[in-house]
């Protein structure tokens, strides 16, 4: 199927009456995931948005019931987010974020209804990248900037038009009564010619890194490594994959919100117990548990890399920590793989 | 800039080998362009990868208290403001700190050569004298140098050290003072406009605290805003009011401290307009109490003194 550009604003149009929809919306000098109200808002710019469209999913702040006690008891009242949602414009590195998410949220110990709700009743509508940043890497973190994976449909930039490529059923039932031409031979040849041409030319090397994790818990590398970083939360928060959060009330007496927030190792906060103690006493435990947990623990636990390469912590962070320089440097240090 | 370069790397390896110092806090090439990164470099080996370019904007200030050690740093203007102001603080031994000073005439704001390169991505910068040529994929523009500057760096007036243990390269000649344009402009805002910016920039804040932890003066050992208990803000992200309070009370907190060293607003990944309030303290304190925060190693921190004919308008309304 084809799509001209032209035609972009009046299809969003037709479904914002249908679903919520999100899409890429210029706020100054980046762009960022909204809720659009006129298909006109969205901006298909070149690159990603600065936050990652996680947020839809799973928002930074969520409130997941509200409750009120009084003399006769306590009264609770769930609030899942059921509402139908198309996110428009998402990058295949953002769509397979949530694709790793979902290892988190939906596993045998457990299922989080919040999350999965949503996702159940999102559309992914992603947007190939014909011209990749020098700092995406996707291609070395099994993705790629045509990638499908947790996409119901992919779009591809051949110039004036978008030609669609239905990934799932999902997908299919949102563009099937959108009068779509069929994509000419040509259209298809320039599909595959933009996708032929799209160079991702940054590559980061991950062969023997997990081993190297698996031992270097104390190697006297991270004291290098963690040196300059500040301990905001800047790659964090703008990392689609990463996903710890913090659990608060949020009450005036006795009526209230319990609210998840996200969190982040680079916090001090982060592993406080009540006690005091804190087995993340400073910046060096929580960066290494940043590069451990999306490159290690998370290998173990689900059998991929949390990273998928957006290079939004390498253009973001305020004094240029570098993850690929990082996961090149813990692969060059001289952890002994047999100790 | 690149001999500029080489008489840091000369000054910072002599300091190592001769065991002057046990390590030298400077800025190596960075892996993006236009980008300089802080280094940590305890060898004269090391130290061979120090630089010195127009992206060298973070201020090293903020890796200096309570160092053990005697340590040098790299320090343009505001970083020697910082310095200063820390010293005053007892949380920087001056003994045990070398500062190797550098003139600055100012940083480059990447977001002002993203303005220019519409959007695009910069791959590559050449800076030839006074212009610089940027280039992106299939598109090159050129600028002035001076157009691309931070804010800050241009309404710095201290881009020369106030203090050094060694100079490196020529000093700058005087600015002329400040004159808090944009401030006053906002000043002469209604409330409710003020209100109504505040409400629009502060509900971009994803409360990553960058500001704060790129911040050389802002170093309490608990944040407000991280402790809870008792929890004195709101910690989720639902509020705007909630963002402006953190960012009201962290400027308070550095009001007479605050160097417009401009790091704070640099560091926000959201490009929200933070000197807006910074500065606002800024030009306050200087007018109330004809005080700038290190400047020199004599006056004392403004809000850390006090004399009887202090003014206080905001005690006593007139
Ligand atoms: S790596 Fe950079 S963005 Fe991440 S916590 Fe450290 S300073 Fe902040
Ligand atoms: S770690 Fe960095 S590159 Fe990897 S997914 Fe997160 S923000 Fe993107
Ligand atoms: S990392 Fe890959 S998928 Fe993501 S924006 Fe870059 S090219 Fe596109
Ligand atoms: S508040 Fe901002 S401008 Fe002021 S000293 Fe801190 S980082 Fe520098
Ligand atoms: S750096 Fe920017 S986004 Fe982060 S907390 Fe500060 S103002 Fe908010």
């Amino acid at each position: 199927m084809i799509v001209s550009k032209n035609d972009i604003p009046s299809f969003l149009d037709k479904l914002i009456g249908e679903y919520q929809v999100f899409a890429p919306v210029q706020e100054g000098s980046y762009t960022l995931f909204k809720q659009i109200c006129s298909g006109a808002d969205a901006a298909l710019t070149d690159g990603n948005t600065k936050l990652p469209a996680k947020e839809i999913i799973f928002p930074q702040s969520e409130k997941l019931f509200s409750y009120n006690v009084t003399a006769e008891g306590a009264k609770l009242e769930s609030i899942i987010d059921d509402r139908k949602k198309v996110v428009f414009g998402v990058r295949p590195c953002d769509a397979k974020s949530l694709t790793l998410l979902d290892n988190v949220f939906n596993n045998d110990k457990y299922q989080d209804p919040y999350y999965l709700t949503r996702r159940a009743n999102t559309i992914l509508v992603g947007i190939g990248c014909n011209s990749p940043a020098s700092t995406c890497f996707c291609t070395s973190v099994k993705g790629g900037p045509f990638d499908t994976k947790g996409l119901d449909l992919l779009l591809v930039d051949i110039g004036d038009a978008y030609v669609v490529e239905v990934v799932t059923e999902k997908g299919k039932t949102l563009i099937d009564n959108a009068g779509f031409a069929s994509a000419s031979e040509a259209d298809k040849a320039a599909a595959a010619k933009a996708k032929d041409e799209a160079q991702v030319t940054c590559q980061v090397n991950t062969d023997g890194l997990k081993e190297k994790l698996d031992v270097n818990f104390y190697d006297p590398i991270w004291e290098k490594i963690h040196e300059k970083c500040l301990g905001c939360g800047a790659c964090t928060y703008l990392c689609p994959t990463c996903h710890c959060f913090d659990i608060v009330d949020d009450a005036v007496d006795c009526n209230g919100c319990r609210v998840r927030n996200w969190d982040s190792c680079a916090f001090p906060l982060f592993t406080l117990h009540g006690s005091g103690h804190n087995p993340r006493t400073s910046n060096k435990e929580r960066y290494r548990n940043r590069i451990m947990h999306k490159f290690k623990y998370f290998v173990d636990n689900f059998g991929e890399i949390a990273c998928v390469g957006c290079g939004r912590c390498i253009k973001n962070c305020p004094v240029n920590m570098d993850i690929r320089v990082v996961l090149e440097d813990v692969r060059g240090s001289e952890a002994r793989l047999d100790s | 800039m690149q001999k500029l370069a080489d008489q840091i790397k000369d000054a910072a390896k002599k300091l190592l080998a001769e065991q002057k110092v046990d390590l030298v806090i400077g800025f190596a090439e960075g892996s993006l362009p236009l980008r300089g990164t802080p280094l940590f470099a305890r060898t004269p080996e090391e130290a061979d990868k120090l630089t010195w370019n127009l992206g060298c904007e973070n201020n090293l200030a903020n890796y200096l208290r309570k160092r053990e050690g005697k340590v040098a740093v790299v320090a343009k203007g505001c970083d020697v403001r910082s310095i200063v102001a820390l010293i005053k603080e007892n949380q920087i031994n001056r003994d045990n700190l070398y500062i190797i000073g550098v003139p600055c005439s100012g940083m480059i704001d990447r977001k002002k050569v993203n303005a220019i390169l519409g959007g695009k991505e910069l791959l590559e910068i050449e800076v030839n004298g006074d212009t610089a040529t940027l280039k992106g994929n299939n598109c090159s523009e050129t600028a002035k140098v001076a157009d691309l500057l931070h804010n800050s760096c241009k309404d710095c007036r201290y881009g020369n050290p106030v203090i050094y243990d060694e100079l490196v390269g020529e000093l700058l000649p005087e600015k002329e003072t400040d004159d808090f344009a944009e401030i006053k402009k906002f000043e002469s805002k209604t409330t409710a406009q003020r209100r109504a910016f505040m409400n629009s920039e502060f509900s971009k804040c994803i409360r990553c605290y960058a500001c704060r932890n790129a911040c050389p003066v802002c170093y309490c050992e608990e944040c407000f805003v991280d402790c809870n208990q008792p929890e004195w803000i709101g910690k989720s992200a639902l509020n705007t009011e909630d963002n402006i309070l953190f960012q009201v009370v962290r400027v308070f907190h550095s009001a007479g401290r605050c160097t417009d060293c401009g790091a704070c607003e640099r560091a926000c990944p959201m490009g929200i307009n933070l000197r807006l309030l910074t500065r606002k303290l800024v030009k306050d304190v200087k007018e109330l109490y004809n005080a700038e925060a290190g400047v020199n190693m004599d006056d004392k921190a403004a809000l850390a003194t006090f004399t009887a004919d202090d003014p206080e308008p905001f005690l006593v309304k007139e």
